[in-house]
C-alpha cells in the first residue's frame, strides 16, 4: 500500500514572497508622463482600471503620480476610461 | 516665469488650412502674451480612446513654453471660446517634467537630422 502522503516529484512549489520593488526607484525614472498611453498601460488593467500598489509593488509616491498621469491621459482620450480589452 | 505645457484637440472636420489656422491663432495668443514657445508638435489625427462630441478621431497639438501665470487664464478662456477646441489640458512643468521634457526634444531632434 503506497504510503499515505504523496511524494511530488519536484517539491511543490509554495509561491515564495517575491519581493516586490518599485521599478521607478529602482530604475530612476523620475517624471511619469501622461503623453504616452503605452507606457502607462502597464499599470492598467484589462478593463483600464488603474492596478492597485500590491500588484504593481510601486512606492506611494509614485503611484499617486501614476493616477495623475492615467486621469491626465484620460482627460485627453489617450487612455479610455473604460474599456473591456485593453490589452 | 513658469514653464507649461499645453496639449489640446481640434476637431478632425476642419479643412488643412483651417487646422493650421487655429494652431497659429493660439500660438499668436501666447507670443503676445509675452510668452516664449519652447517646442511645439502636431501629432495630427489620432483615434480618441472614446468619442468626443460625437466624433471618434482629433488632432492633437502640444505646445511647451515659458509664459507668466497670468496668460494660462486668457489661453484657457481662449479655448473655451472657440469652437473647434473640443479638449484641452494646460499642465505646468515642474522641474523633473522640465528635464524630462528637455530629454524628450533632444531625442526628437536627434531623430529628424
Amino acid at each position: 500500500m503506497a504510503n499515505s502522503e504523496i511524494r511530488y516529484l519536484t517539491p511543490p512549489t509554495v509561491d515564495t514572497k517575491k519581493k516586490k520593488y518599485c521599478r521607478f526607484k529602482k530604475s530612476g525614472i523620475k517624471y511619469i508622463d501622461y503623453k504616452d498611453p503605452e507606457f502607462l498601460k502597464k499599470f492598467l488593467n484589462e478593463q483600464g482600471k488603474i492596478l492597485p500598489r500590491r500588484i504593481t509593488g510601486t512606492s506611494l509616491k509614485f503611484q499617486r503620480r501614476v493616477a495623475q498621469a492615467v486621469k491626465r491621459a484620460r482627460h485627453l482620450a489617450l487612455l479610455p476610461f473604460v474599456t473591456d480589452m485593453m490589452k | 516665469m513658469n514653464q507649461y505645457e499645453t496639449v489640446f484637440i481640434l476637431t478632425p472636420v476642419l479643412s488643412e488650412e483651417q487646422m493650421k489656422e487655429a494652431v497659429e491663432k493660439f500660438k499668436d495668443v501666447l507670443a503676445k502674451g509675452g510668452a516664449e514657445i519652447l517646442n511645439e508638435e502636431l501629432w495630427g489625427l489620432k483615434k480618441l480612446a472614446y468619442p468626443i462630441e460625437k466624433k471618434s478621431t482629433g488632432f492633437y497639438v502640444m505646445v511647451e513654453f515659458k509664459a507668466e501665470p497670468a496668460l494660462i487664464a486668457k489661453l484657457e478662456t481662449q479655448y473655451r471660446r472657440d469652437e473647434r477646441v473640443i479638449r484641452y489640458l494646460t499642465v505646468k512643468q515642474e522641474k523633473y517634467a522640465a528635464e524630462y521634457a528637455e530629454k524628450r526634444r533632444n531625442k526628437q531632434a536627434k531623430k529628424e537630422d
